[in-house]
């Protein structure tokens, strides 16, 4: 074989997030087995792969939510910029500040579409009423695509919204925490097929401005919307490759069987 | 399918039930309590040995043990030595309703009946309203100015004797004069209107000679159109709610018990809702789950088992000995072994409630914390949140209804209470309100007066319970439609929240 299943980490140069042989376990369940791989920078990456091969938590240890599970424990590293994310002195909301999510079911909070948006900057010392605020929620919104459909009723609450304004409402609420990363997890698993394409339509847009690492069941959309895929079985990091290489001339079985469909 | 239906119809009987409980419980109350502010007339009861009486013919009671009896309440106790007299129907010659008998209403021995011939109607009234004029005018002297002089120089005394202190002997006797001048002038003018008397002719044929000063009101029954009758009842109803007790609380309003239970149970609210509210999130948020937590836990589930009367007797040694004790030691020293604050008073009668309701708050606000969707929690986190943010902004909002919900409880099982009170404050009668416009305006060490008690104490310890039968019925009615006031305003509250959280709110 001279074709290597991990080509992707050889093409990235300047990665924005390294995962290093990176174990993580759930209780005594481990569920990720030596990852190492790199992201690239304004780029959309896609994990792809079969329920519970743990896509879903990789992608939620980059801003470490599974430190809100009890019992978790890890081994390897993720460098952010080269520095780990879990060494002692980092602050974790100033991580996840940087590092936004939008997750599978949308969940926007029970308060007005206004609020919504202004939750993350005000807690970052955005003053309440002032110019700078109204302004950053209008870009916010224009940049989740979301602004005309709302415009009108900011002030009234976001769960009037249907599902997939809900869920552009999520992807701008991150917008306004200006952050270098979006992590989406399976952000259309829920919607229809008009909202998922507005949402597809959206990332290609964000891509030029923000690293995006998308998990998703739907391999069409994975083909859609990123540039690298990897595919993850098991807890382990089978293949990672341009998305091209990857759905045309997959180097593994288990890749090609999975992509034609023959399991998952 | 058969089955179904039957269940259905169970379900449908059993909610009936509930509700014809609650109804019957209402009406029966209502039935009995609010006939007694119904104007009746005044019949004059001709016997066949020649007595008279006049009276409101309250009952016949053909089953008595000597023939068939109607009960008279003839009032006049000062004469008759009781309210009510039981006359055998045999022994009764006739039975007319004169215009012109007067039924008057008076601060003590109960109403009095009979004709006023020395004097016309109009001007009885004019003098009578007129001396009630002076005599509002002495009870407000009596109790402000004069009270709150009496208070600061009973202060000075002590300041003087027992701190020693000097230069103030100017002030107090300044004050002394002052004193002396109000109580003068107030001797003056309580004898001005005490002077004024007029004479009514009882049935018997009797003169009595009455002070003006004496009646609270004056009506002629028998002249009274039926519009005039419903009106009468209507502001007698009003007067009910807003008038101080007469007469060892058998006669008169409710209004100090309607304050104080009200009072009461706000001054817990603000106590047990802030503090239930905190220990729950405590328990639920950061405690970590272990064998402490769960014993905490199931000893707060049973505290909400144990029977009132012990809260009360924790309530005395607690608050009002120790706490209130303390309190008195290190501020109000000067005033020991007279107690301020180490007797009963309404804010140990709230506290000891409070703590009675705690459990109740906190279990209610641990279900409301549960309910929280994790998705809430999560995207608050996500979006840089600290976990004390988290449960400002999402999780204590979101868990609202919740807990409102236990306030909701813990307001119907407050307003209910009575034994615990029994030993935290609650008296017979304070018209001494604990809000007033005297300094410092809000006195939470005084005694209180409270429906449930009042209840209790005006039906089982009334020197005159037949005539304070009405007083206890309609007490009753007023605490039931207190409690049903303060529920729904609660519930309209969560119920505002609940609608904002939810996707009907939009």
């Amino acid at each position: 074989m001279s074709k290597d299943r991990f080509s992707a980490n050889n093409e990235i140069a300047s990665p924005v997030i390294e995962v290093s042989n990176f174990d993580f376990y759930y209780g005594s369940v481990k569920s990720l087995n030596s990852v190492n791989m790199k992201i690239k920078p304004k780029t959309t990456t896609a994990f792809i792969g079969p329920s519970g091969c743990g896509k879903s938590t990789l992608l939620r240890n980059f801003n470490r939510m599974n430190d809100l599970i009890e019992g978790t424990k890890n081994e390897g590293d993720i460098l952010l910029h080269g520095e780990s994310i879990y060494r002692k002195d980092l602050n974790v909301t100033e991580l996840r500040s940087k590092v936004g999510m939008v997750f599978q079911k949308s969940n926007p909070f029970p308060m007005t579409i206004f609020e919504n948006i202004a939750y993350a900057p005000l807690k970052k010392g955005i003053k309440k009423r002032s110019s700078d605020l109204t302004d950053l929620v209008e870009e916010s919104l224009r940049g989740a695509a979301l602004w005309d459909e709302v415009k009108d009723k900011l002030h009234k609450s976001a769960l009037g919204l249907s599902g997939g304004q809900q869920q552009r409402l999520c992807i701008a609420r991150v917008l306004a925490m200006k952050p270098e990363i979006i992590l989406m997890d399976e952000p259309c698993s829920a919607l229809d097929p008009i909202s998922t394409m507005k949402i597809e339509n959206l990332i290609a847009e964000i891509e030029k401005d923000y690293t995006i690492v998308i998990v998703t069941h739907n391999m069409q959309q994975a083909a859609r919307v990123s540039s690298y895929t990897a595919f993850m079985y098991v807890g382990e990091l089978i293949e990672y490759n341009s998305t091209t290489d990857l759905f045309s001339n997959p180097v593994m079985k288990q890749t090609e069987d999975y992509i034609t469909g023959r399991f998952g | 399918m058969k089955l179904e239906k039957t269940y259905t119809y169970l379900l449908a009987f059993s909610m009936l039930c509930i509700i014809l409980m609650v109804l019957g419980i209402f009406t029966i109350v209502a039935m009995n309590g609010l006939p007694y502010f119904w104007l009746k007339n005044v019949a004059k009861v001709e016997m066949t040995d020649g007595k008279v009486y006049y009276g409101e013919i309250a009952g016949v009671n053909p089953k008595a043990e000597n023939g068939s009896e109607t009960k008279l309440k003839v009032g006049n106790r000062k004469i008759y030595g009781q309210d009510f007299l039981r006359i055998k129907d045999s022994e009764i010659k006739s039975v007319s309703y004169p215009k012109e008998i007067i039924m008057l209403e008076r601060d003590e021995w109960g109403n009095a009946y009979g004709i006023i011939s020395d004097i016309g109607g109009k001007e009885f009234d004019n003098i009578h309203s007129s001396v009630m004029e002076d005599k509002k005018e002495i009870m407000s002297l009596e109790k402000g100015r004069l009270l709150s002089i009496n208070e600061e120089i009973s202060k000075l005394n002590h300041r003087i004797t027992k701190k020693s202190e000097t230069g103030l002997e100017e002030k107090l006797e300044k004050l002394k004069t002052e004193s002396a001048v109000i109580e003068t002038d107030l001797n003056s003018k309580r004898e001005q209107a005490l002077i004024k008397t007029f004479s009514l002719v009882l049935a018997d044929g009797q003169i009595d000679e009455l002070k003006y000063y004496d009646i609270v009101k004056k009506y002629q029954p028998n002249d009274v159109s039926l519009a005039g009758k419903i009106w009468i009842s209507v502001k007698g109803f009003f007067e009910f709610i807003f008038a101080d007790p007469r007469e060892s609380n058998t006669e008169g309003g409710i209004f100090p018990a309607i304050f104080g239970t009200v009072i009461l149970v706000i001054l817990m609210s603000i106590f047990v809702f802030p503090l239930g509210v905190i220990a729950a999130v405590f328990l639920s948020e950061y405690a970590k789950e272990g064998f402490l937590v769960k014993l905490i836990r199931n000893t707060i589930y049973n505290l909400a088992g144990v029977p009132s009367i012990v809260y009360g007797v924790f309530g005395l040694g607690f608050f009002v000995y120790a706490m209130g004790g303390s309190i008195d030691r290190i501020f109000f020293s000067d005033y020991l072994p007279s107690p301020t604050f180490g007797t009963g008073g309404i804010i140990w009668g709230a506290l000891t409630l409070a703590v009675l309701t705690l459990p109740v708050v906190i279990v209610a606000s641990l279900e409301g914390l549960k309910s929280v969707p994790h998705m809430y929690r999560e995207g608050s986190y996500s979006l840089g949140s600290t976990k004390w943010e988290v449960i400002k902004d999402v999780v204590i909002p979101n868990a609202m209804p919740g807990m409102l919900t236990g306030l909701i409880l813990a307001i119907s099982r407050a307003a209910g209470e009575v034994a615990p009170l029994m030993m935290t404050g609650v008296v017979k009668s304070a018209v001494a309100l604990p809000f007033d416009s005297s300094f410092p305006f809000i006195h939470l060490d005084r005694k209180f007066m409270h429906l449930g008690f009042h209840i209790y104490d005006v039906g089982f310890q009334s020197p005159n319970i037949e005539a304070a039968r009405g007083v206890v019925f309609n007490t009753t009615l007023i605490l039931l439609i207190i409690v049903f006031a303060l529920n729904l305003t609660a519930i309209l509250i969560r119920n505002r929240i609940r609608n904002k959280l939810s996707r009907s709110g939009v």
